[in-house]
């Protein structure tokens, strides 16, 4: 498949890197390989990521079947594996429309190339976020406890409690994510539309469009509705993984009740959000040829932004440490000790040279601008968060207060399902997308093309 | 009414350049129809702020109400639990929840008023009989304009096609 739109080298447009990008040839671009026959890489990927889904049900039917005890968790270390994937998945989930909405409402043109499959990503993170606590319950046949409804016996859910606060996060964030996703997604399914031949994508396409047609009226009203829903929607990003992070710090266990704990988590979020996005972008850029659309240029303030959340977590790590000393509580101090040379030493270790030692590569522009290097940083940061979220879950409930008690967690075959499984759920449903919808806003983009003087 | 033309333009500075003279004529612009949202057009057409705001509050603080009340009379009418010796009515916490479904409230009502407001969805309309309106989504600037009287139409259509109007097609209904 040979790009419409051909990329120039260097770029002639901060944001486009092509002479002319003109509305046929943006619209073309993006929508085309959405058209186009099914190439062989596609392919190659969905039979790659079947497995995983089919791993994944496996895993899920045999933990209904045994219980959580198929899990290395024991009567010390309560958590493990699902708790730690619902907070990186959560995590990811949070940075799409977080950063979709934060770059709209701080006027940063070059969201258009980034953030429809950002919050597409945002989606399918909190879907299989959404599976994690349900799994993890002993009695997931009673999941829907959480939801408060007349019953026989007049029970209520427990409003103090977080699990409580995470069933209304997840669902109201999630609910929302879809409607924010689909209102901008609006006038392109109506270009899809009227570009398709097929009867049937005339009919489902235009079904989806609702008849958009491009009123400057309607435009009006969208742009007031979703400039609106973004402001509506940092706060509530931050609030969900403040609540995620409420888990931990409404707890009285050393290492997980502090204040800095939502703020904490928040910025988690968006950390290894950034990083999966430009995991994503790069996928995208490659596989349906955008090179001209994400430009080296984007890559490069990813990259900007990649170094200051590094540097924000840096000092969250280090404000931990020092709050634990600083407050002299014997519990916390030996909790930090344990961090360092306990039984997970090596990976909290890995997880602070992926976290905060490595991302300092990206101070020097030639790393910004390598694919390769970004691409590598971004995988291990993605790592370095798991291991975060991991070891906040292990290193409090192994030394905990009463060493008596102290054990350690050890991985089974069904750990490792839960931690990779979902990964193919994830890029199964990120392929069906890429073929679905156009990966990239064109509306947004033919805005930029004329902004730039491109089109 | 017949006297609606609909002008199709390559670019959106032509469609601005064409709004001008056709009001300077003294018709009036009705509406644009383009494929990203130009700025500064909907000032030209005189186009009324939106309110889907108020919908979206009205919708927000409602539903957060709803929710705040929900657990206030579980928590202390209908099924009281002395949970640690915490008072009945844990407001701070019980502000949690409402907020999360509050905010998707506020969005949910903004969609609504948005569809409602904009007459959608709507699987049909006369202007998708127009021949060439399916490149309005795609690289067209449209104009729907009304003449200031019946026998103005062919004056207009004038003005349209002066100002580069690559086909101006007569609509019957708006």
């Amino acid at each position: 498949m040979s790009p419409v739109l051909d990329p120039t080298l260097p770029a002639p447009h901060r944001w486009i890197a092509s002479e002319r990008a003109s509305d046929v040839e943006v619209t073309q671009a993006i929508a085309d390989p959405v058209f186009a026959p099914v190439g062989n890489a596609w392919w190659i990927a969905l039979l790659v990521s079947l497995p995983f889904v089919l791993w994944l049900i496996a895993s899920i039917g045999w933990l209904f079947y045994k219980g959580i005890g198929i899990w290395g968790i024991n009567s010390t270390v309560v958590w493990g594996v699902a708790i730690a994937n619902y907070v990186w998945w959560i995590g990811i989930g949070n940075a799409g429309t977080l950063i979709s909405s934060m770059l709209l409402l701080t006027r940063q043109q070059w969201r258009g190339s980034i953030n429809r499959f950002a919050e597409a990503m945002t989606l399918f993170a909190v879907a299989i976020a959404g599976i994690m606590p349900i799994i993890h319950l002993g009695r997931p046949i009673y999941a829907y406890w959480l939801a408060p409804y007349p019953n026989t016996m007049t029970l209520w859910p427990q409003w103090r409690s977080a699990l409580v606060w995470d069933f209304w996060a997840i669902i109201s964030y999630l609910l929302f994510s879809i409607l924010f996703f689909y209102i901008a997604l609006i006038p392109d399914l109506a270009t899809m539309r009227d570009r398709t031949r097929t009867r049937a994508g005339q009919l489902l396409y235009g079904a989806f469009a609702l008849g958009w047609r491009g009123s400057a009226r309607h435009w009006r009203r969208l742009k007031t509705l979703h400039t609106t829903m973004a402001a509506l929607g940092v706060p509530l990003v931050c609030s969900v993984h403040s609540i995620v992070g409420l888990d931990f710090a409404a707890s009285l266990m050393p290492g997980w009740q502090e204040s800095i704990f939502p703020p904490y988590f928040v910025l988690g979020a968006m950390y290894s959000g950034f990083a999966m996005v430009i995991i994503l972008a790069l996928a995208i850029r490659w596989g349906l040829s955008l090179q001209a659309i994400i430009t080296a240029n984007h890559f490069e303030v990813m990259g900007r932004i990649l170094l200051m959340a590094s540097i924000v977590m840096g000092y969250s790590y280090a404000s931990e440490w020092f709050m634990a000393w600083y407050g002299g509580k014997h519990s916390e101090r030996s909790l930090v000790a344990f961090e360092f040379a306990g039984t997970y030493a090596p990976l909290f270790w890995a997880l602070l040279a992926c976290n905060v030692v490595m991302p300092q590569a990206l101070w020097f522009p030639a790393v910004r601008h390598s694919l390769p290097a970004l691409l590598a940083i971004a995988v291990g940061i993605n790592i370095g968060m798991w291991l975060e979220r991991i070891l906040i879950v292990w290193n409090t409930l192994s030394h905990d207060y009463m060493p008596s008690l102290w054990r350690s967690f050890h991985f089974t075959f069904w750990d490792w399902s839960f931690l990779i499984a979902p990964l193919g759920l994830f890029a199964l449903l990120f392929l069906l997308f890429m073929r679905l919808v156009p990966s990239v806003s064109m509306f947004d983009m033919r805005e930029l093309a004329h902004q730039e003087g491109a089109a | 009414m017949s006297g609606n033309l609909i002008a199709e333009f390559r670019n959106p500075e032509v469609l601005n350049a064409a709004l001008r003279r056709v009001k300077e004529a003294g018709h009036q612009a009705l509406d644009a129809f383009t494929p990203y949202p130009v700025e500064g057009l909907d000032e030209e057409l005189g186009i009324a702020p939106s309110r889907i705001r108020y919908a979206m509050l009205a919708g927000g603080l409602i539903v957060a109400a709803c929710a705040f009340g929900l657990q206030w009379y579980s928590a202390v009418i209908d099924y009281p639990l002395n949970s640690g010796g915490r008072p009945l009515n844990s407001w701070q916490v019980f502000l949690l929840v409402p907020f999360e479904v509050g905010v998707f409230a506020a969005a949910l009502s903004g969609v609504v008023a948005f569809l409602w407001s904009c007459g959608l969805p709507r699987l049909h309309h006369p202007l998708f009989e127009i021949p060439g309106f399916e490149r309005a989504t795609q690289d067209h600037y449209f104009l729907l304009v009304a003449a200031k009287a019946d026998e103005a139409v062919g004056e207009l259509r004038h003005v349209l096609e002066a100002a580069g109007a690559v086909v101006v097609t007569e609509v019957r209904q708006p």
